[in-house]
This record gives C-alpha cells, structure tokens and sequence, in this order.
C-alpha cells in the first residue's frame, strides 16, 4: 500500500537521489540504502529532489541525521530542493532550514556546490 | 446535545501498516470537512504515535495490534490509539536537541515534540495492561 521509490541519476558531475511518494518509518530503509550506497562508493556531493515526494514523517528526516555527518566530513554535502509546503513544514517545525541547505531547486543546489567548491 | 461520531480501526503493529493508517485517518477527517493542512497534520501526529508504539511499546512484534478510535464531535476530534505493550514514561521525554544529534549520528526522539507541536492536546495514560495515547484537535 505503501508507495515509495527512488532513482538514482548524475547531473553536472553530481549525484541526484529523486525521491516519489510517501516516506515513513516503512520505506525510511530505502532512503537509507540509497544514501549508504552513494557514501560507501565516497560521493559525497549529493542532491535529493523532492518534487514528487508527497510525505515525510520523522523516521524519514532521521535518515538525513544519521547521514549527513559523514558527508560533510569527507567534505561534502546532502542538499535537498524542490520540497512542496506540507513537506517543508515538517523540516520547519524540527528547526532542520538551519541546518541543511534547502534549496528552490537543482540548479540552486548545483550553484550551491560550486560556490563552496 | 454533541453530535459525536465515532470510527474505529484494529491494526497489527507493523510499519506495513502506516499508510492504511494515515488513509483511515485521512478519509474521516476529511468528510468531516478539516482542511488540507489540519488532515496532514493529523495523518502526521498519528503516523508518529502508531511508529512509536510499533517500535518501543511492541519492539516491531507484528503478532501484536494496535486499537485507534476516531471521535469526532462538534468542537473538536479526538484520536485514541491502544496498545499493550511496554508504557512509555511520559516524564523522562526530553526534547531531542537536532543540531547534537546530527554531530553524534543519532536519530530519534522527534516523533513526540512533533504530535506535540501539531495536535491541541497530547496525554498518556497506562492503566492494568493497556496503555493509551490520546490526542485532540479543535475545529477550526
């Protein structure tokens, strides 16, 4: 009943995670997965479009927290654009725009990465 | 006299479950004329409680269930969900700090502070074996 699902593209040299459906403490191991996927073959830049993403409980922003550290400290980063609003407020009301790079879209996220570069 | 309407749904403990859970929530709500952002939210803090009970009162025993009733009167609605398994100590709860978790790599401990933040009213109760979690939310 669950839908959820993930493709995995590059675009510009970075890798893109685009997330569809709904992320819940069910389909949060998919996320984690693909995420643990990208750090082991050490990419580090990494995008993750929510456009089609129409749910996220607390299980799924989890993921980014259990993650994020080891990105950053090889040097990289996860940013995360084109969230819808009811997404959006649940990142805000957990304080994460303070903590992550939560962008309009990839192209942001792309700028983003070259102006740290 | 209230108009009260109730709904009720019995659900093994598993995350399989969640997003029949959200859509039984979803539904009433929503004929019950909540807007968009109210139901989310809702669907959300019921989300949370159910996670919460599947993995800390059940430790993810799909053997086990889950009661969640649905009431709906003319000021408000009101969510219960049912479990018997380990009681939660509404009392040791500490708001999860992000920014030291993330450093630490540790997750969890949202799940409360957002029923909290999107719910009017959150309350524990463990009584005999069965411990009960309701939460309310008033029409707008």
């Amino acid at each position: 009943m669950n839908t959820f699902k993930i493709n995995h593209r590059t675009s510009s040299g970075y890798d893109v995670l685009d997330l569809y459906g709904e992320l819940d403490a069910h389909t949060a191991s998919q996320l984690e997965d693909s995420l643990k996927l990208l750090i082991d073959s050490q990419k580090s830049n990494i995008i993750v479009n929510c456009k089609d993403l129409d749910y996220i409980a607390s299980a799924g922003l989890g993921v980014f927290m259990a993650y994020i550290e080891d990105v950053r400290s090889s040097g990289g980063d996860i940013k995360l654009t084109n969230m819808n609003d009811k997404v959006y407020n649940v990142f805000d009301l957990l304080g994460f725009p303070t903590l992550y790079d939560i962008l309009d879209d990839e192209s942001d996220a792309i700028n983003k990465f070259l102006s740290e570069a | 006299m209230d108009n009260i309407t109730t709904y009720q749904i019995t659900v093994a403990a598993s995350t399989k479950n969640l997003a029949k859970v959200r859509e039984f929530i979803s539904e009433h709500a929503t004929s019950e004329g909540f807007s968009p952002q109210t139901v989310a939210d809702l669907c959300l803090a019921v989300d949370e409680a159910y996670t919460n009970i599947i993995k800390h009162a059940y430790k993810f025993d799909a053997s086990k269930s889950v009661k969640i009733d649905l009431e709906f009167d003319d000021q408000k609605l009101s969510v219960r969900l049912r479990d018997k398994g380990e009681s939660f100590n509404e009392d040791k709860y500490v708001m999860p700090d992000i920014s030291e978790q993330i450093k630490n790599k540790r997750r969890g401990g949202m799940g409360i502070y957002l029923m909290k933040k999107l719910m009017d009213k959150v309350t524990y109760d463990t009584s005999g074996s069965e411990n009960e979690i309701i939460m309310l939310k008033k029409r707008e």
